[in-house]
């Protein structure tokens, strides 16, 4: 379990990063936090000629606060998140999201940019920013363009990023004052990837109600209007409202055949349904610490 | 029974030191300091590394290697290896198949990660480059995958000449037919283990290498039994064993992983007699997963006969084990089937007893003895179906067990396949635990119904441990004596040398206990030295929960040789006879004074001329043996119970409370039986809720890294409350009875019984571990449906 021969850079700028990326006959690949990039190599599954570490990449740790978003850079990490090193503008979801993410030694190195390029059915962050609507920033030596996150990953391990694109930044949306939300991640054991992952969004300042089901062994499902799935609007008991034949629809959509993971996701998503429901709506903008 | 050694008397112990003392381990202060020197920390001059080409397939012949020209030096292969004889691990049962496993493939692939070629190189990442670039020849041949389609007629072989896939088959017959024609309850159950992967921290690994001074293979390796690899490595490798050393250092955990003698370590030993240089190999995850720790996996077909309050009258069972592709030296492919039929009676009386399980041959990893070997899997079975007992005759679990546990005053109580029980109480152990449990408040609350909509259940195992045993499954003795070393050291200390190894169960803490009892030497001024062929009597080492029996013994029988040597020199210091003084608290003493350990040491070593010239010239060092009187097991018994809560709708198991009782007789050192029985625990849990290792048709392991081999993490392992209850075997030193598996045997049951309970109003029962979420979901969806079980 030891990698192939391969060159390692580590460069500091974005510039430098794309030039050594576009270098296609290198065989290069990025690197952010390698949790899962590691491994992959160490079972030559792998097979970079080049590395690029964009860790040294300045640009690509800073978090920069908008008006009515939040640009992490894509090499923050889970752990950078969970502690709230990065400020939160979901009403305290992805810092929720994060502490569930792998066993704290991951989320010291794992990073919000590597887990949405590695596009495992079963991560975390692909179903959460997708559910809170945000939108990542790619940079490639042609320049850059923007592609929602929830369009991002097109089927399991695979993305639309260009092999010589990378991400920069994830744009988190600023939620408005009363959203809640529920999140529920069911796996064997703890610490280790979902069997069953759904999340629900209600942000009445910004007039949203998502929801978004992950773990299917393909892209997450992302509904940007839930009231239909719900029979309605946001509101109380939701779990009671699941609309389990329009859910049906969705999983057909997707090909999900296996009644496990579809009764997973349902299980999952009415639970969080019910903890968006039950939980107490976040302060405004301007009351938060 | 008359074989072993007198039970001699336990000497005063000094500040509760000795037996029965719960004193911190030595070897923690290196442990949690991380100062602990295992295989991969040593270092040698020279050293090459060695990375193996493993077998893709599962079921092929060879036709040929390609080996790149430029890297012919640097790769070798069975041909190269001609002068090493197989690995033969040949069980003495009538009608056994005798198999042989050559450390490299000669022809025939029989299962994935087998091994094909050894390659050399610097560094490992470049001997993996260098295995990269051999390519394999072969004809894929039709793979044995499930253990009861093998035994079908017309299923492909495994090993020409074998009929049925069969290594061995292991039988009691009882007459049932009467029983079976007129008993009034009759439960029949299908329960199957699933096939597990024994994951120590530390793989294994070792170094070799010539020592051109004492012309000697020297072997460093992570091993349970040093002096057993060396005998299985010089007939193999057609050496004498005077040419061999082998050299474990700290073992980062064995549970019979370790107490193989692979084809790695063949391998690997027979480069290091040639290329000048020292040579390793250090197992990866990958290895150890996908090649070589597979263990468990058992298919139990049984009947139970009861009377109407669910007394047993008879038991009949048909078992299988998937015992894999090759028998594994020294234990060979009959020990895990052997067992199956010795320990599935539980400690239950049964009054018939039918029982026959095959050893099945398929296209895996040899099925290697972990932790219990047996005994988890027969614990499970039993446990369960008492359960299943007791649900059709309409009693409670723990009724129906009291009515059928051997009582203490049936003790010593030989039961239906012929073990002899030689002490306890278990129906006392029982209650134990349960009490402990609070079955009435648990059942309490079970009626209330929980608020978040899951299921409580309460489950119990209870088993008979047949620990320390000194003969193997056909009746012959295995081991004669196990020895210890014991010198007074010229300052006055004691040096302890025993030929076994310490792999996590802090002999050198306990044994220097048990020397403290028959010296009265300070447990601090005790050494203890494992682990080198070179520097301890000959062991059959680490297994079979044996050490402080056996091992425990021989330290007590040295000492007290010893302690009769001290009082000689003593008395001749004091100027009395021996008979005329006592040893305790590390002195000699006599009416008018007393002397120290160091003044004898100083006197007999270094100041000879204060003795009489005609002291016994044995000195102050002996090598004494010991074995128990009893050689078919010394019996621990122990009971679990547990409290678990079911989510019916995602079939996550959560434990809320485990307790276990445990009979272990005279205890050295109630915080390390602690130790082992909540680790035991762990692995249990494993057993019951997470770890399986799934098989393609095609026979290619499926659960290649720990992301999909999941094994129980601390937020998966409750609180263990263990309670113990101390009954002395009559067969050993001190009243010692080992308890090294114990933990290990009884959460498949206890666990398994608890979901039942849960989940039997649902019209479900779990028959096969581990009960993933999945197997809940999948079980109860099928229930809902009326799908018949
Ligand atoms: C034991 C374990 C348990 C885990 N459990 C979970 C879990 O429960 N949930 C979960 O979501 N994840 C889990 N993970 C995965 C973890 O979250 C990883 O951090 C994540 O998948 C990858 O992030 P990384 O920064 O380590 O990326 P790397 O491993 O460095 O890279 C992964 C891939 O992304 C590419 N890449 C990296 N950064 C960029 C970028 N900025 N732009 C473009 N491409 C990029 C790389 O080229 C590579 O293909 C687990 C991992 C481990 C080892």
């Amino acid at each position: 379990m030891k990698p192939a021969v391969f060159d390692y850079a580590r460069p500091g700028t974005l510039v430098e990063a794309a030039r050594l990326l576009a270098d296609t006959g290198a065989g290069a690949k990025a690197m952010a936090g390698s949790q899962s990039l590691g491994p992959m190599m160490n079972l030559r599954l792998a097979r970079p000629g080049r590395v690029v570490d964009l860790t040294a990449i300045p640009a690509l740790r800073a978090v920069t606060r908008r008006a009515d978003a939040l640009v992490i850079g894509a090499c923050v990490t889970h752990a950078d998140i969970e502690d709230g090193r990065v400020e939160d503008v979901t009403a305290g979801l992805l810092p929720h999201v994060a502490g569930r993410i792998a066993y704290r030694a991951v989320r010291n190195r794992g990073t919000l940019g590597g887990s949405l390029a590695h596009a495992d059915p079963a991560a975390d962050w692909l179903t959460a920013l997708s559910l809170v609507g945000a939108v990542a920033e790619l940079r490639s030596p042609r320049g850059g363009r923007e592609v929602a996150v929830s369009e991002l990953m097109v089927a399991s391990f695979t993305t639309v990023l260009e092999p010589d694109e990378i991400i920069a930044a994830i744009r988190v949306p600023v939620a408005g004052a009363g959203a809640r939300w529920g999140w529920t991640k069911l796996s064997s054991k703890v610490g280790e990837f979902a069997h069953g992952l759904a999340g629900v969004f209600a942000d009445p300042g910004r007039g949203t109600f998502r929801a978004a089901i992950g773990a299917l062994d393909t892209a997450p499902i992302v509904i940007d209007d839930a009231a239909p799935l719900f029979g309605g609007p946001f509101g109380e008991r939701l779990d009671q409202r699941l609309d389990e034949a329009a859910l049906d629809r969705r999983l057909d959509e997707r090909d999900v055949v296996d009644d496990y993971v579809r009764a997973m996701a349902r299980v999952a998503l009415a639970r969080a349904a019910a903890q968006a429901s039950a939980r107490q709506a976040s302060a405004g903008e301007g009351e938060r610490a | 029974m008359g074989v072993g050694s007198e039970v001699s008397k336990v000497r005063d112990v000094p500040q509760g030191r000795g037996i029965g003392a719960r004193l911190a381990r030595k070897e923690d202060e290196r442990f949690l300091h991380g100062r602990g020197r295992y295989i991969a920390d040593l270092r040698f001059a020279n050293l090459r590394e060695v990375a193996f080409v493993r077998s893709p397939v599962a079921h092929a012949r060879l036709t040929r290697v390609h080996v790149p020209e430029h890297l012919r030096a640097s790769v070798f292969l069975a041909s190269d290896l001609s002068d090493v004889s197989p690995i033969r691990a040949v069980s003495p049962l009538p009608g056994f198949f005798p198999t042989e496993q050559p450390p490299l493939v000669v022809d025939r692939i029989r299962q994935v990660g087998e091994l094909v070629a050894m390659c050399v190189a610097d560094t490992r990442a470049e001997a993996e480059d260098i295995a990269a670039q051999v390519r394999l020849d072969y004809e894929e041949l039709p793979a044995v995958v499930d253990m009861l389609e093998a035994q079908q007629p017309g299923a492909a072989q495994v090993h020409d000449g074998m009929a049925n896939n069969v290594y061995v088959r292991v039988a009691f017959e009882g007459d049932m037919a009467d029983i079976a024609a007129n008993a009034p309850v009759r439960v029949r159950r299908q329960v199957r283990t699933s096939r597990q992967v024994m994951s120590p921290i530390e793989c294994r690994g070792f170094v070799a290498e010539w020592d051109t001074r004492t012309s000697q293979l020297v072997l460093h390796g992570a091993t349970q039994f040093p002096h057993v690899v060396r005998n299985g490595l010089a007939r193999v490798l057609g050496i004498p064993e005077l040419q061999i050393r082998v050299i474990s250092p700290d073992v980062g955990g064995g549970f019979g992983y370790k107490a193989i003698l692979g084809a790695e370590e063949v391998c690997l030993s027979w480069l290091a007699m040639r290329c000048g240089h020292p040579v390793r190999w250090l197992e990866d995850r990958r290895e150890q997963l996908v090649a070589n720790a597979n263990c468990r996996e058992h298919a139990y077909d049984m009947t139970a006969y009861a009377d109407a309050e669910g007394r047993l009258l008879g038991f009949e069972a048909e078992c299988a084990v998937d015992t894999g592709a090759y028998s594994a030296y020294p234990f060979t492919s009959a020990i895990e089937a052997s067992q199956v039929s010795a320990i599935l009676p539980g400690p239950y009386h049964i009054p018939a007893y039918r029982c026959s399980t095959a050893a099945i041959a398929t296209n895996k990893c040899p099925n290697l003895p972990y932790r219990g070997v047996a005994r988890p899997g027969c614990c499970f079975a039993m446990e369960v179906m008492i359960d299943a007992v007791a649900r059709t005759v309409g009693r409670t679990p723990e009724a129906v067990r009291y009515a059928n546990l051997v009582r203490p005053e049936q003790m010593p109580y030989d039961n239906a396949s012929d073990k002899h029980f030689d002490s306890g109480d278990y129906p006392a152990l029982l209650r134990m635990a349960l009490e402990a449990i609070d079955v009435e408040a648990v059942r309490a609350r079970q009626a209330a119904g929980e608020p978040d909509g899951r299921r409580i259940g309460i489950g119990m195992a209870i088993f008979s441990e047949q620990t320390a045993h000194g003969m193997t499954a056909d009746g012959t003795r295995r081991t004669l004596y196990e020895q210890a070393f014991a010198r007074i050291t010229p300052d006055g200390r004691l040096e302890v040398r025993v030929g076994i190894q310490t792999i996590g169960q802090g002999l050198e803490t306990t044994l220097a206990q048990v020397a403290c009892s028959y010296l009265g030497i300070d447990p601090d001024r005790v050494q203890v030295k494992l682990g080198d062929t070179e520097l301890s009597p000959y062991s059959s080492g680490a297994w079979g929960s044996r050490g402080m029996v056996w091992v425990g013994g021989a330290v007590a029988a040295a000492c007290d040789d010893l302690a009769s040597r001290v009082m000689a020199i003593g008395a001749a210091l004091l100027q009395t006879t021996p008979d005329q003084v006592t040893l305790a608290e590390g002195r000699v003493a006599s009416a008018a004074g007393s002397v120290s350990l160091e003044d004898i040491a100083r006197a007999y070593y270094l100041a000879p001329a204060d003795l009489p010239p005609d002291i016994d010239h044995h000195g102050l060092e002996v090598t004494s043996g010991h074995a128990p009187a009893c050689l078919t097991g010394i019996h621990t018994g122990s009971a679990h119970a547990c409290v678990v809560a079911v989510d019916p709708q995602t079939g996550q198991v959560e434990i809320l409370d485990y307790v276990v009782s445990e009979d272990a007789g005279v205890v050295v050192n109630p915080m390390v039986v602690d130790g082992q029985i909540i680790g035991g625990t762990a692995q249990g849990i494993g057993t019951a809720l997470f770890e399986e290792m799934p098989f393609s048709p095609e026979g290619q392991p499926l659960a290649t890294t720990l992301a999909d081999y999941l094994l129980p993490g601390s937020a998966e392992v409750p609180n263990v409350r263990v309670l113990h209850m101390e009954t002395p075997s009559p067969y050993t030193s001190f009243g010692q009875k080992g308890v090294g598996e114990g933990g290990a045997i009884g959460p498949g049951g206890a666990i398994a019984n608890a979901v039942n309970d849960a989940l039997a109003p649902l019209g479900v029962e779990m028959l096969k571990l581990p009960m993933t979420p999945r197997r809940i979901v999948e079980a109860l969806a099928a229930a809902r449906r009326g799908d018949a079980r």
